[in-house]
Parts: C-alpha cells; structure tokens; sequence
C-alpha cells in the first residue's frame, strides 16, 4: 500500500514532535473515526520516546479495551506492556467515581460528603447527565497532569457535539452558580421564611407540580449541601482552564474522509477557535488506499492507462482492474471533501452565515486498514502509518 | 417482503445505531423508499445535532415542519420547544415562558434525568396519534445515548410517581411497546465494534423498554466480486502481458479487498449467530461525499432488499 501522493511528511514530524513535547494532548472528533486508537498509538508513541504516558479513553471498543488491560472503568491508571524504554499506562474514565472525588476534595466535612453523595439528584447529575462526562474527563485530565507521575496525559473526548463544551468548564460553572436559580433554590431551604418572593415561589412550586415534587426536594436539598463549596469549585476549573489553555496542551482533531465527518471536524475546529485555540494537527484516518503510486510520476501514470483497458474487459482480472480504479476515485473524491475543510463549517449554531473560518492544519492521512485495530499488534500498526509514514 | 407492507406495519420507525454507521443517510433513504411508495412521510431529527438536512440541501431543519420533497416533510424537535408547547397545552401557560426563562427548567431536567428524552418522544408520540404521516422517521441519537433516551419513560415512571410527566411516560412507553405502532430499525456496517454495540443495544431496547426490532440494515458492505488471489494466473488466462508494477498493483489491491471482504464476512456471520433478525444489506457507495444525488440509488437498493427479505 502507497502513501497518498501529496507531501505529508512535514506534518508526520509535527506528530511526532507532539508526541515528543507536550504534557497534554486532547483527541476530539465524531464517533466511528478511530479516535481512541489514535488517542492509544500517540500514547504508545510517547512511550516509544522514553516517555511515561497514559492515555484516558471513554467507552473504547471492548477489544482495545481488552488489549489495555481495561476491564471496565477504572480512573486508575494500569499499565500497558509494550517494547519501549518509556511506559504506558491506560485509563476508561469512571465519571461518577471522578466527580464524588471532586466533591470530597471540596466539602468541609465528611457529614456535608456524605449528604450530597446520597442525595438523589446530585446521584442523577453525577452519572447520567450529558455534558458531566465532558467535564469529568477535563477534571480527569487535570488530576492526572498536576500529580506529574506522567509526562504525557492524552485524552479521548466523547463522540459528542459537546465534547468540548468542557473548555468552557468554569465559565459554565460560575454562570450556573451565578444563577438566580441557584440562588433561589439555595434560600428556598432556609424553610420559604419570607426569604423567597412570591413569583418566585410561584415558580418552584408549578416546577413541582410538573416535575414531582420529591425532584424538587432533592433539588433544594443538593443546592443547600453545596453551600460553601462554590469557592473551590471554581478555583479547581480555573486551574483545569489555565492547563487546557497552556502551551504545553495541543488539541489533535481526529476524522473519517466522509463529508459527514469532516463537517463535524470543521466544527470541532471551529469550536477551539472560539476558546482561541487551535488544533495542533488533523488526523484524517482510515481513507481508502491507493495503489497506484502516483508520485512516481510516468511509471504511475502508465500504470494508471494500463489498468483501463484492461478494467474494460472480461473475466476475474477486469473485475480486479476495475475495483483498483474504483479504489483510486473514491480516494479522489475523499482527497476533495477533505480539501473542503476550510469551507465546510456553517457556524457554531449550524444555520448561521459563515464567519472567517479558522485554520485547518493539512490532514495526515491514515489509510483504512484491511483489519480492525483491536489488538497491541494493529495498534503498533497504527503507530507506525501516524509517525513514521 | 412487500415494501409497502414493511413501510406500514408500524407509523413510527426509529432508526438507531453506532455513531459514523451511516444511520441519517438511511434514515433519509429509507424516507425516499417510502415516499416512492406512494406513502406521506415525515423525517424527525431530534436536538438539531443530524446532517439530516444537508442531505436535502439545507443548512437546518425547524421544529416547525418543512416540505423536503414530494410526500416528504420533516422537522427538527428540540426539547425546549417541546417543553413549551406542552407547558401550555397542559395548563401551564403564563408562567411556561418564565419556568424556561429563568433556567429552572435547565437546571430541574438536569436532576431529573430522561426529562428532556421524555418530551421529544412525547412529542412523537403526539404526531403519531394525530396521523401526521403515513410513517415516521426518527433520526435517533447515536446508540448509547439512543439507549438512554429510549429507556427514559421507564425510568421516570419510576422517579415521577405522579403527575403529568408520569402519565406522558406512561402513554410514551406504551407507544413503545407497541408492534403496531413502533418499531427500531437498527443499522450497522459489517465490522466488530458497530456489530457489538448493536447486539448489545438490541438487547437493551428489547428486554430494557420492550421495543419491537424491524430488520437489522447493514450499510457500506462492499461487494464480493471474487478477485482472483493470484494475478499471473488470472493474466495468464485473460492473455495479457503484465509488467511488475502492474502486477504488483493488482496483486496488493487484491489482496487488500479481499482479506476486508473475508472480514466484513466474519461480521456478518457473528451478527447472524448474536442477533436472529432479518436483515437488509446495502453496499458501499463509491463516493466520500453523501449528497441529494446518491439517495435515490440508495433507496432502490432498500427497496430491492426489502423485496427479497
């Protein structure tokens, strides 16, 4: 199998010096591109580097997660044995056991811990919620990367829309804190002595009406336990803010050649623009080889008109001739979508006008294997189409 | 099967799986199928997140509903407009702009979870009792979280003891549970991760909610044209000269398709074994970029597999 005819050596090397530089490594991108094996061969890489990596996943493929010795969530690290002079470590990120830990770090007591862990709506938000995940994984991120048992912590964002919204963690944070909703419900237990005006009132009660009154009750009663809690709250995602934002993070967003994918990359792109950052290097994985090479100039082009005729004919060997021109025109087609990139976005909100779009860096392509990538051994595969193609 | 019959056992059809599986553009395909039948279709996507309307050349879809084509309408459901429009259908009006307005709503459905699922399945639930099409389309979430959003009414029946949440989990579940009404149809490609999370979401829906499983589609299956595994001889045969370069091509690209054939193969095997359900296969189309254009085929493909299933 041929690399694709354009020149992605440069951008192999900015991998590779990722890889080889940065503490933290975020991989965003739509569901079904490969983006925890990627997440997994950069890992891998590092620790080919010498250096001790881990890498976090969410919700791996059971194979892979087999293959890194991950049975079920687990936020500790274990490590993955491979032949590298540094090492690997793997994780499946446990939200609720990430966000419990997160609220004992900042309660005043073990009696406050206790209340806010048994109440029943801090139980729903802490492992259902859409959007706790996200968070939990930045928190996961953060916890791992200030303890420096590791010189590198790469992190596998859910295949959401929202994966990133955890850039806006502490933004989203103060405004919830900040809300009158808050504020309401947090004087609402001191009994609705007159504290609450009447709309007010109103309003909770109707909530209650619909929602049951006892969601309400665990509501307030969650508010009310997280009472002095908001300062460290918001100390901790300043810190996991200064660390997403640090030059020693880069931002790798992961893609399938399809326009569906590529449209979600653009907008993953466009995302951590708004957050002024940029992504330090596109993946486009799994586009269909070529065989044909190209960059061999008259010897490829002869091939090329060779293959034809012969596709033109009858019998096995047409059939075969002509599933290497298909192959070679999907690639074209798939080269053309990515080329599209830049364009693609349609803005945050999907139907507004499209601004400036933000800088795409060139895709380093990874064919599509004739395999999965389940094991240590494909992974190493992958690895080695990522950094030493 | 007949496709009209296929098409009608059911109003709704949720269609359902692994994300990058190819679930819209079957979604919408499968809603070309039906309109081509004759029948009136309308395409939900739900939370505005599907690329639902690029298909049909549009940068969005409204919760407001839209004419896409002949006999094809769709919509874009959102659970706040849902909310809204339930909120004042149920009694709750002057004070429903200022529940949403002030957050509470946000910040109540984030405790409660499955609040925000139940009023976009309720809102399903509203257009199939009203017959607003002859079949419903629904564009799910992506597995998981398709799991998730389908179990929500039994979870807040639980939850939500009374009240007026309960009883639209109640009328939602029934509409789930009921073969003449719904059905999921799942979709995968023939390889092991796709495959796996949709037996295990199979499993979910049908012992969790007690939803009715359709056929299971099987997207991007590339063809088995029997290549020849060795290329000397197959030139031999054909009575062609083939210089290395040539034959080296060949001899790569044919080793590639067909080790990706024998292991689309194996999928399809294991999915057979894991998951009795008929199935409807559609091969890969030979273009990156999905559009308008290639749906048609696409739905005389479903048509044609509808037929011999």
């Amino acid at each position: 199998m041929t690399a694709p005819e354009r020149d992605d050596d440069h951008r192999a090397v900015s991998l590779r010096a990722l890889a080889a530089e940065r503490s933290v490594i975020v991989c965003a991108g739509a569901g079904g591109v490969g983006k925890t094996s990627v997440a997994a061969a950069i890992a891998a890489h590092a620790a080919h580097q010498g250096r001790r990596a881990v890498v976090v996943t969410i919700d791996p493929a059971r194979r892979l997660a087999d293959a890194l010795g991950l049975d079920g969530l687990t936020n500790e690290p274990h490590p993955v044995p491979g032949p590298w002079p540094g090492s690997m470590h793997a994780a499946m990120l446990d939200t609720k056991a990430t966000f419990d830990a997160l609220v004992s770090r900042y309660t005043a007591s073990p009696a406050q811990t206790q209340r806010i862990l048994r109440n029943r709506f801090y139980r729903n938000i802490s492992h259902a919620l859409s959007g706790t995940q996200e968070y939990m994984a930045a928190e996961k991120l953060y916890e791992l990367h200030a303890a420096e048992r590791f010189d590198l912590v790469v992190v596998d964002t859910p295949p959401t829309r929202q994966a990133l919204d955890f850039l806006d963690a502490p933004g989203q944070l103060k405004r919830f804190l900040d809300h009158r909703v808050y504020r309401l419900m947090t004087s609402g237990k001191r009994g609705m002595t007159g504290v609450l005006n009447r709309a007010g009132f109103a309003v909770l009660r109707t909530a209650g009406r619909l929602v049951g009154s006892s969601v309400m009750e665990d509501a307030i009663a969650f508010f009310a336990a997280f009472e002095g809690m908001e300062a460290g709250f918001r100390e901790r995602s300043q810190q996991v803010h200064r660390v997403l934002h640090s030059p020693a993070t880069a931002f790798v967003v992961v893609t399938g050649p399809q326009l569906d994918t590529v449209t979600e990359a653009a907008f993953f792109l466009r995302r951590l623009h708004e957050e002024g950052l940029d992504a330090a290097a596109l993946v486009a994985n799994r586009v269909t080889p070529r065989f044909v090479d190209r960059r061999r100039g008259d010897r490829g082009a002869a091939t090329m008109a060779a293959l034809e005729p012969l596709a033109a004919g009858d019998g096995p060997l047409a059939g075969l001739a002509a599933t290497v021109l298909e192959l070679d025109a999907l690639a074209d087609q798939e080269d053309a979508v990515l080329d599209q990139l830049g364009q693609l976005d349609r803005g945050a909100g999907g139907d507004g006008p499209a601004t400036a779009a933000p800088p795409a860096p060139t895709p380093l392509r990874v064919p599509l294997l004739d395999h999965d990538v389940h094991d240590l051994d494909s992974l190493e595969e992958l690895r080695r189409l990522l950094f030493e193609a | 099967m007949d496709p009209s019959e296929f098409f009608t056992a059911s109003a709704v059809h949720i269609v359902a799986g692994k994300g990058g599986v190819g679930k819209t553009t079957l979604t919408a395909a499968l809603g070309l199928a039906a309109a081509s039948l004759g029948l009136e279709v309308l395409l939900i996507e739900i939370e505005g997140r599907g690329g639902l309307p690029g298909l049909f050349g549009r940068p969005t879809l409204h919760y407001r509903e839209e004419r896409l084509g002949e006999r094809i309408r769709a919509r874009s459901l959102r659970a706040e407009d849902a909310l809204v429009e339930y909120l004042s259908d149920h009694g709750f009006g002057p004070l429903a702009r200022r529940m949403i307005d002030t957050g509470l709503v946000e910040v109540v459905s984030r405790g409660a979870p499955g609040m925000k699922d139940i009023l976009l399945l309720g809102k399903i639930k509203q257009l199939e009792r009203a017959g607003a099409a002859d079949v419903i389309l629904v564009d799910a979430p992506a597995s998981g979280h398709a799991v998730t959003f389908l179990r929500s009414p039994r979870g807040l029946l639980d939850a939500v003891a009374t009240g007026p949440i309960n009883s639209q989990a109640r009328e939602v579940l029934d509409l789930l549970t009921d073969a003449a009404r719904c059905q999921v149809l799942l979709v995968t490609t023939a390889e092991e991760t796709p495959v796996n999370e949709l037996v295990e979401t199979a499993f979910s829906l049908e012992d969790e909610v007690g939803l009715h499983l359709g056929p299971v589609l099987v997207n991007g299956l590339l063809p088995d044209r029997r290549l020849p595994a060795d290329v000397r001889r197959a030139g031999r045969r054909a009575g062609v000269e083939l210089d290395t370069d040539l034959r080296l091509v060949l001899e790569r690209a044919s080793s590639y398709v067909r080790r990706r054939v024998e292991g689309q193969q194996a999928q399809l095997d294991r999915l057979a074994d894991l998951l009795p359900l008929p199935r409807l296969t559609v091969t890969q189309r030979p273009c990156a970029g999905l559009t308008r254009a290639e749906l048609p085929g696409l739905a005389d493909e479903l048509l044609t597999a509808l037929r011999a299933a």
